[in-house]
């Protein structure tokens, strides 16, 4: 069963319902932090003895002795990777999507493999036995998915091996990261906070999410302020309520410390076994759930 | 300085003609306004194709730019690829180039008020 855990809006708790879920799960569980833009699970499920490993991507690279300019490639290239230009052909590594079709149609062989390298996948355990697995984007480049990419299939490999259930902590939006990350999920749990923010971007996550066909529950973080225009919301698209996180000082000061909630108190731990059982019912009933 | 001297510049512009306003974006700009300076005719190239680009805008405008046969660039920001591409086939840059008309800049640019640039600006 592969749990992902995403939002619209950034900052409603991803974060911290991915790490307590993690913690209070009944069954091997592996932890993935797909936000490969700027990780933060590890703060806290605090991997040990962490392996990086870097991952690339195959981007052409020219042998300007064998091109004869026929411009196929850059015609054929939909991101201006290659430009023909005038008498030059220009290749550009970090604007390449690495799909290889350059190197497949030049008629010469003039496009040899090289790589860049676009981050690095991290792989620890805690000190629990959960296993841990997140992305961590290279500073200056620009396109996550293909990391993303990386760590899925790390994700698959280490979830065969051994039998695992796997927590996925997506990034935030509803544009390709968040797609990427959700993708692989029997359930889709959207995290929110009952404001016109919260509402707003909740929206924005069920919209983008819908298509997938794939049940979706909402936890309300900071329960207690704003409105209730999100649980309206909930109803009205029969998208289920699974548990609510009030906004409490305590719980504020915990996660600043790098707590998980379900060690805060009884309340906090009865709340996500709650939730992990709900996770499980709607993944086994499986798509078009019908909602408590 | 020994090259043949520049004929044919292009400015990015908001619109068609000499009058309208130069456009200091070089990707995204709308076109670019082609001025042969010895008989001042001008032609106007649209730039649509790189702005509805995801990515590599500036690349594009710069294809754009050779395939009209412009020598030299006036706008006001050239970003480091698009900077590449103009370079590799030497075309020269002015930066810096705003709040004037598209006129006013080629005024500018032939009483050598304009310095070409050696670097992208960002």
């Amino acid at each position: 069963m592969i749990v992902a855990i995403a939002s619209g809006k950034g900052g409603t708790g991803k974060t911290t319902v991915s790490a307590a879920l993690a913690s209070i799960w009944k069954r091997p569980v592996l932890a993935v932090d797909m936000d490969v833009e700027e990780p933060n699970l590890h703060l806290f499920l605090k991997p040990g003895s962490v392996r990086i490993e870097p991952v690339y991507l195959e981007v052409p690279v020219l042998d300007k002795a064998l091109c004869k300019l026929c411009g196929a490639c850059a015609e054929l290239c939909q991101f201006k990777a290659i430009s023909l230009m005038g008498a030059h052909l220009l290749i550009f590594p970090d604007m390449c999507h690495g799909c290889g079709g350059c190197m497949r149609i030049c008629p010469e062989g003039a496009l040899q493999k090289g790589q860049r390298e676009l981050g690095v996948v991290e792989t620890g355990m805690t000190a629990d036995g959960i296993p841990c697995l997140t992305g961590r984007l290279r500073i200056g480049e620009a396109m996550s998915p293909p990391l993303m990419g990386k760590v899925r299939q790390r994700m698959q490999a280490m979830a065969e091996k051994e039998i695992r259930d796997i927590i996925i902590d997506a990034p935030p939006g509803v544009s390709c990261p968040a797609m990427t990350a959700v993708q692989d999920a029997d359930v889709i749990l959207l995290v929110t906070e009952p404001t016109p923010f919260g509402l707003h971007d909740l929206r924005l996550a069920w919209q983008a999410f819908r298509p997938l066909g794939k049940p979706m529950g909402v936890v309300i973080n900071r329960a207690g302020v704003g409105d209730d225009q999100v649980h309206s919301f909930c109803q009205e698209k029969n998208l289920p309520l699974l548990v609510e996180i009030p906004f409490r000082r305590d719980i504020a000061e915990h996660y600043a410390h790098g707590g998980i909630l379900p060690q805060l108190d009884a309340g906090m731990k009865a709340t996500f076994e709650e939730l992990a059982e709900r996770l499980e019912r709607m993944a086994t009933e499986g798509v078009g759930v019908s909602h408590a | 300085m020994t090259a043949a001297p520049i004929q044919r510049i292009a400015i990015t512009s908001e619109g068609p003609t000499l009058a309208d306003l130069v456009d200091p974006r070089f990707g995204r700009a709308g076109g670019f306004v082609v001025i042969d300076l010895q008989t001042m005719a001008t032609t106007y190239v649209d730039n649509g194709s790189s702005q509805v680009l995801a990515q590599g805008a500036g690349i594009q405008a710069a294809e754009n730019l050779i395939k009209a046969g412009a020598q030299a660039l006036l706008t006001g920001h050239v970003g480091p690829k698009a900077w590449a591409a103009l370079r590799a086939t030497g075309v020269k840059v002015v930066q810096g180039v705003e709040n004037m008309t598209v006129g006013e800049a080629v005024a500018k640019f032939q009483a050598g008020a304009f310095a070409f640039s050696n670097a992208p600006s960002h």
